[in-house]
């Protein structure tokens, strides 16, 4: 089959859509908008008879996740309108008023879509958080049916594999060197270099039937806490991420490829299976594809739960049916990989930006970015932020244009305190970091690493030394325990931390953190025990005054230690309601009804359930 | 041992590289991996045993043990960290009486952790069963043990 008889199906399929009589409501379903509540938003659509003659299309996710769940709704000679947080008992109402009477609700709608206006409602695109943005990787999201792979199709997809298959391997490699697409899954290694070497590898392979010489992987491993970049594009636009792999396999001369995607996301594995599924039906995935001499095949393969699989060797292991330990390099997997046979591994996204780079050249690409970080990337915007969601800028912008232009700035009106990225093996920055351009280079200079694009912004109810605290148990906890200095020393740092946020911290202790910090950086393995120090030193280096309060003054300005903080009743609000006295789980809070309450210090064990209930802004930490 | 075990492991090749994904359906369908499990599939991929139990302990996601009909699992990720999310997991097992990874003696709930789920926007947030509870408050635990 050639892929324009496909195009052709899939635009009359696509502009059906545009131009349909009906009104067609689509709705954000990916994992936020479905715990947001989505799915019961098209239950009370379906449910309505007055608008059931819409169609509804389930789409990935925009990226406005504070928003969710989002309807947005096309009526003919309207433009395109989008609504949020949007909830079952509204949304029958807010789409009926909206098709039977143009009547726009201002308390949810978000904007339109396209260049038409409607009752002087703003663009979606002029709203405060997108506006800076640059959408290439996520332009589908939120707006086709990830599961229909015509949409992908109508919406120029699988041209740049077209494109490449009239291309040389070299030409190919030629044009991802020339775009300078360095890879997004943290180190950002370029990303022509390891084609090539497993390229040049895979022509050394003696030819053997029914064998592939090499192997594509793309790491959907996603293991960063608090990222969730790849889980929304897989969810949004997965042949995106597909079509890159099929660039990549065809480039190397692989017939083979895996694509590992971690099992806690299991809306992005269906979306996966169906996706490919649809693709062996166009041909698009088998053999002699679209016509041509190359055939490629492409299998899920669900991780089981361990950060450490993440890193590259380790994830071969893992798929080989092992457990995930990782093994010194070189060699790299480029040169021999999975069952020994050389081995492209590619991030999600460096996958997605091949198939955009091939499709419109490299000089398109190249229009964003900085000199030695081009392009667009995906950022994640989480932890306490006004805004959070997915965000797609070009690199080279700063933390502050992202942070606070974008994302709002902290929530609640407090103070911001740092902003942590690239995850266990990154770093977290001060606010006098925040002019710092987020590039590769840059982040490494000032003590972290961009990552895989994870951001979590930390106000000043934050204590910096439990998150180093948070970061170690993670990485202590993840350790494959080969090596020794990971194995051992973060477990050392581990207990020493802990000891400090308990308050047994002594003045020596900050010595041996960083010492034993530079060791472990120096002595383990893999990246994860060369890196994860980071987290530690990172803020001994902006926060080093939170460390030496809580060993010198026994105090957590963050509010986090428990040992080092206490509950009290804030007199003139406390009304005497009682609901505090009955929801504690100690039995630690005396007062009669309508009197002012109180705090047994002794017995209050800290859990916070008194604050959570109080209506009155009584309950006071110190 | 149950004919339908049998049928899950032997629906695969029986090559090594099938170890985990075996592992996987059986926990997908009995939400543990029970030992003659294990067994059975070490001798289906012509494996010692040790080796299927080195591979299933190395990776979280396993159970040796049933679950409960209810599973918890509150994610103590970094968004979820900086607001709370180990306190809720310690109100959890105070309210609860058990301990992470363990099931209530009437077998309702099992209370697990987890890493990240990738919906940190809402944060905090746990699952119950394949259900993702965002924006979780102890207001909104108490309800949710109140009525499931
Ligand atoms: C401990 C550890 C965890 C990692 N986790 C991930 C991950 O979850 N996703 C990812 O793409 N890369 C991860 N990496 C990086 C990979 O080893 C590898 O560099 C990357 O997948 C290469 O893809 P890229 O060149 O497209 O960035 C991790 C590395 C280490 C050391
Ligand atoms: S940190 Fe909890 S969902 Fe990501």
């Amino acid at each position: 089959m050639k892929l324009e008889s496909v195009k052709e199906n899939a635009s009359n399929e696509w502009y059906l859509l545009q131009d349909s009589r009906d009104p067609v409501i689509y709705v954000g379903t990916a994992t936020c908008g479905r715990s947001a509540g989505a799915l019961g938003v098209i239950e009370a659509l379906q449910k309505d008879d007055d608008i059931n003659n819409s169609r509804i299309i389930e789409t990935g996710c925009l990226g406005l996740c504070y928003a969710e769940p989002i309807i947005m709704i096309k009526k003919t000679g309207r433009p395109l309108l989008a609504f949020g947080k949007v909830n079952p008992r509204v949304a029958a109402r807010l789409v009926r008023d909206y098709l039977n009477e143009d009547k726009i609700n201002n308390d949810f709608v978000l904007g339109t879509v396209g260049e038409e206006r409607i009752n002087g409602v703003g663009k979606l695109f002029d709203l405060p958080v997108l506006k800076p943005q640059v959408r290439r990787i996520l332009n589908n999201c939120g707006f086709i049916d990830p599961e229909n792979i015509y949409h992908y199709i109508a919406n120029s997809g699988y041209s740049g594999l077209q494109k490449t298959l009239e291309l040389k391997p070299d030409e190919i490699i030629g044009h991802v060197k020339v775009a300078g697409l360095r890879g997004r899954g943290g180190a950002g290694f370029p990303t022509w270099k390891k084609w090539k070497t497993a390229r040049d590898e895979a022509n050394k392979q003696p030819a053997a039937n029914n064998e592939s010489p090499a192997f594509i992987i793309c790491n959907a491993d996603e293991g960063d806490p608090g990222a969730f970049m790849n889980r929304s594009l897989l969810e949004g636009d997965p042949h995106s991420v597909l079509e890159g792999m099929l660039i990549a396999g065809y480039t190397i001369g692989a017939s083979r490829g895996y694509i590992y995607c971690r099992a806690e996301y299991p809306l992005a594995l269906s979306r996966l299976k169906t996706a490919l599924d649809q693709m062996r039906e166009l041909n698009l995935l088998g053999e002699n594809i679209l016509g041509t001499d190359f055939s490629f095949d492409i299998r899920i393969k669900e991780g089981a739960g361990a950060f450490v699989c993440g890193e590259e060797t380790a994830l071969i292991a893992s798929i080989e049916g092992k457990r995930g330990a990782p093994v010194p390099r070189p060699p790299f997997p480029a040169e021999v990989g999975l069952w020994e046979k050389p081995t492209v591994i590619n991030n999600v996204e460096t996958f997605a930006n091949v198939a955009l780079l091939l499709k419109h050249g490299a000089d398109w690409f190249t229009e964003y970015g900085t000199e030695k970080s081009r392009g667009t990337k995906t950022f994640s915007l989480a932890g306490k932020i006004k805004y959070p969601g997915l965000i797609e800028v070009p690199l080279g912008i700063t933390l502050k244009e992202i942070i606070f232009d974008i994302g709002g700035g902290p929530s609640d009106g407090k103070k911001f305190k740092a902003v942590q990225t690239g995850g266990p093996s990154g770093g977290c920055l001060s606010s006098d970091m925040l002019d710092l351009p987020v590039d590769y280079d840059s982040l490494v200079q000032a003590g972290s690493i961009m990552g895989s694009g994870g951001l979590v912004v930390m106000d000043e109810d934050t204590c910096m030394v439990d998150v180093a605290r948070y970061f170690l148990e993670f990485t202590q906890k993840e350790s494959c325990g080969k090596c020794v200095p990971c194995r051992l020393g973060t477990k050392a740092m581990l207990d020493i931390l802990s000891k400090i946020t308990q308050g047994k911290g002594e003045e020596k202790d900050l010595n041996f953190l960083k010492e034993t910090g530079a060791a472990v950086q120096k002595g383990s393995l893999c990246g994860l025990g060369k890196t994860a120090p980071n987290p530690v030193l990172s803020t001994f280096r902006y926060f080093e005054n939170e460390y030496t309060q809580h060993v010198k003054e026994n105090k957590c300005s963050g509010k986090t230690c428990k040992e080092m903080i206490s509950y009290y009743v804030l007199e003139e609000n406390c009304t005497g309601c009682t609901v505090c006295k009955r929801m504690c789980p100690q039995e630690a809070i005396i007062g009669e009804s309508k009197e002012v309450h109180k705090i047994i210090e002794e017995v209050c064990i800290k859990c916070n359930i008194c604050h959570e209930y109080c209506k009155y802004d009584a309950i006071e930490v110190n | 041992m149950p004919d339908d075990l049998k049928q899950i492991i032997h629906r695969h090749w029986g090559e090594r590289s099938e170890l985990i994904s075996i592992l996987q359906k059986i926990q997908e369908q009995y939400g543990y991996l029970p030992p003659e499990a294990m067994q059975e599939t070490a001798s289906y991929l012509k494996i010692p045993d040790t080796a299927v139990f080195a591979v299933a302990t190395f990776y979280s996601q396993f159970r040796f043990e049933p679950r409960g009909e209810k599973l918890i699992r509150v994610c103590l990720g970094t968004a979820c960290h900086v607001r709370g999310a180990d306190r809720f997991l310690a109100n959890l097992k105070k309210e609860l009486g058990i301990e992470e990874g363990e099931t209530t003696p009437d077998g309702k709930y099992t209370l697990e952790s987890v890493a990240c789920i990738g919906c940190c926007a809402l944060s905090p947030v746990l699952t119950l069963n394949e259900e993702v509870i965002a924006n979780i408050t102890s207001p909104k635990i108490r309800k949710m043990l109140i009525k499931k």
